[in-house]
């Protein structure tokens, strides 16, 4: 009886490509908007996800986010450095940090100042020069977006200049050389990643009586990180967190007090909404359509198993291909779109959420029909 | 002529009622009719006189109230629903007034159907559909769908379908009433050769008069009751005289 539910499916055109616009629009709008709010999310943490070395991050116990600075004293990586079990740890400084551009304008750059001796937390790939670089004078290293967008200069005809190696700025009033150029991933708030030495950013930043902003740590081969982390608490009183506990903190914080999820939730729903709302009535509407075939198959011998079996394989076929076209769509936005300030990540986790959620859609859908079909009386057949 | 030793289907004191309180309407008020193994009965009567009903009843899609009634022995209320259903699938055809056929499926997939039902393999069901749509003259029709056809080969298509798994009591609801006379005769014909053989049952609710002259025997109704069971010639002759 397959072949007769899938005739009967895609026979009624307008009601098929009907129900299967319905199922991609909310496919599309479920993934879309969930890939964006993953992609949002992603890059809270950027900057934790290209510091891949230490296995655990120090900072003032008021810190909040990663973007949440409460200045330590440098001294305080000394003592880190001397709690049992700890590797290395080096001092790290993260800043907002005006920059003036060869046109004079202004530009807030998210200055990152490395150990001086081991560079450590350094960007993860470089697509021009190299990081060792950043031992000349005024040095820094530029990421590769902000390289082309908002630091680049217009020049008189409108055009736009990329920064590149040899190019100099200002950095609140010091002068900056640019020695390489690096990709890393993109920050929430879309400002340039300028990478410098640790000392050399106490120079560009405001003079102040604490500077560094946290404490890079690795951890001795086996040491547990958590017991390492509760370790350096009591030391020291300052909080440590391992990498994973760091990014959680920090999409806590946006989760809690900005209208992001919200705001993306809404637009989800509004998805799974629009979906049950068009897929679903005319999946429904195509049911009662054919409510006197489906009489017609009972008075001659279709048992209810049989006719919602076909019911659940014609809510696969159009879930199936609705799913499909929406998450193809959504996935060629991804891509199209892969290399602007749009944000987005598409992972796997995302793609079953997709699918469950259209599966529930059809399910919604099937169910009405089901019951249509379960408490029709054969004897519908004989009724003209 | 009918085999007149067997009885295939037995009505004794069958009633139905449909609403209740004020809108009440019995439906049938004590139905006594005994059908017999290769005859084709005629039910005829006015409008809201119960033959359609009573053929319901009689194939096992609409529960009775009170009374008897048995197809080949086979009681519909003693069934479960699942036992009820494959009965059906297994020993009636059924032939509708506006032929019921599936709109986007083949008329040799419409005829395929019952075989489906009963677990034929599709390629087989369908072999066996084409041959069937042969027997009835729609041999060259098989790819065609339903809108394709007009409303006599619909019906053929329709009968086809009917007694393609071979069951053994076929119902027909008005299988000429959306028919011009010409178109109806041969439907009638066609039923009268293929589906009265080997002792099968043809049971025709009908108000058309040009097509008495097809039954063994017919039934008159009025108001739920059987008012006068005859064979066709007499039934005309007592037709004229009132």
């Amino acid at each position: 009886m397959n072949f007769i539910a899938i005739k009967m499916l895609i026979g009624n055109r307008a009601k098929y490509f009907g129900i299967i616009l319905g199922l991609t629009f909310a496919s599309l709008l479920i993934t879309q908007q969930s890939s964006i709010f993953l992609g949002l999310m992603t890059r809270t943490y950027g900057f934790l996800t290209d510091t891949s070395l230490p296995d655990i991050w120090v900072m003032d116990p008021k810190v909040q986010y990663v973007d949440d600075i409460k200045p330590l004293k440098e001294t305080e990586s000394i003592r880190v450095r001397s709690v049992e079990g700890v590797e290395w740890a080096v001092p790290l400084y993260k800043g907002l940090l005006k920059a003036r551009l060869p046109n004079g304008t202004f530009q807030a750059c998210n200055v990152i100042g490395l150990d001086d001796e081991s560079l450590i937390g350094g960007p993860p790939v470089m697509s021009q020069g190299r990081l060792s670089n950043l031992r000349g004078s005024d040095a820094i290293i530029v990421d590769s977006v902000g390289a082309r967008g908002k630091l680049a200069t217009v020049s008189p005809d409108g055009k736009r200049v990329p920064l590149t190696i040899g190019d100099t700025m200002e950095l609140n009033d010091h002068r900056a050389v640019v020695v390489g150029i690096c990709e890393v991933q993109r920050t929430f708030q879309s400002q340039p990643v300028v990478y410098t030495t640790f000392s050399r950013a106490t120079i560009f930043a405001p003079r102040e009586r604490k500077l560094m902003s946290f404490v890079l740590v690795k951890a001795k081969p086996g040491q547990d990180h958590k017991v390492l982390c509760q370790r350096i608490q009591q030391a020291t009183g300052l909080a440590a967190y391992t990498k994973d506990e760091f990014r959680a903190l920090t999409v806590k914080y946006y989760m809690k007090y900005t209208g992001i999820p919200i705001n993306f939730g809404i637009t989800v729903v509004l998805g799974f909404i629009v979906g049950i709302a068009i897929a679903g009535q005319t999946f429904h509407n195509f049911t009662l359509d054919n409510i006197r075939y489906f009489g017609t198959l009972k008075a001659m011998g279709a048992s209810d198993g049989t006719l919602i079996r076909m019911i659940l394989l014609q809510a696969s076929v159009v879930g199936s291909i609705g799913y499909g076209v929406g998450v193809g769509i959504a996935s060629f936005l991804g891509l199209v779109s892969g290399n602007t300030e749009l944000a987005f990540q598409l992972p796997w986790q995302l793609l079953l959420f997709s699918a469950i959620a259209v599966m529930v859609i059809c399910a919604a859908s099937a169910v009405v029909s089901m019951r249509k079909v379960i408490k029709l009386e054969p004897a519908i057949v004989f009724k003209t | 002529m009918s085999n007149q030793h067997t009885i295939a289907v037995r009505c004794k004191g069958v009633t139905k009622t449909y609403g209740s309180g004020d809108t009440q309407v019995h439906a049938l008020s004590g139905i006594d009719l005994d059908v017999y193994a290769g005859e084709h009965m005629m039910l005829v009567g006015p409008s809201g006189s119960g033959k359609t009903t009573l053929i319901s009843i009689i194939a096992g899609v609409l529960d009775r109230d009170h009374g008897e009634c048995s197809v080949f022995d086979h009681d519909f209320n003693a069934m479960g629903h699942n036992e009820k259903t494959r009965f059906r699938g297994q020993n009636i055809g059924f032939v509708f007034q506006l032929f019921n056929l599936i709109p986007t499926l083949t008329a040799a997939e419409n005829v395929a159907v019952p075989l489906l039902i009963n677990g034929v393999k599709q390629s087989k069901a369908l072999q066996k559909a084409r041959e069937m749509l042969h027997r009835v003259g729609l041999g060259n029709r098989t790819f065609s769908l339903p809108e394709e056809l007009s409303g006599g080969q619909q019906q053929r298509v329709a009968i086809a379908r009917a007694i393609v798994h071979d069951p053994r009591l076929i119902v027909c609801d008005e299988p000429t009433s959306a028919l011009d006379h010409e178109t109806g005769h041969k439907i009638m014909e066609i039923l009268r050769t293929i589906a009265t053989d080997n002792g099968k049952v043809l049971i025709v609710v009908t108000h058309d008069a040009r097509i008495f002259e097809f039954a063994d025997r017919i039934a008159e109704m009025d108001d739920g009751r059987i008012t006068l069971i005859t064979d066709p010639h007499h039934y005309v002759l007592d037709k004229k005289k009132k």
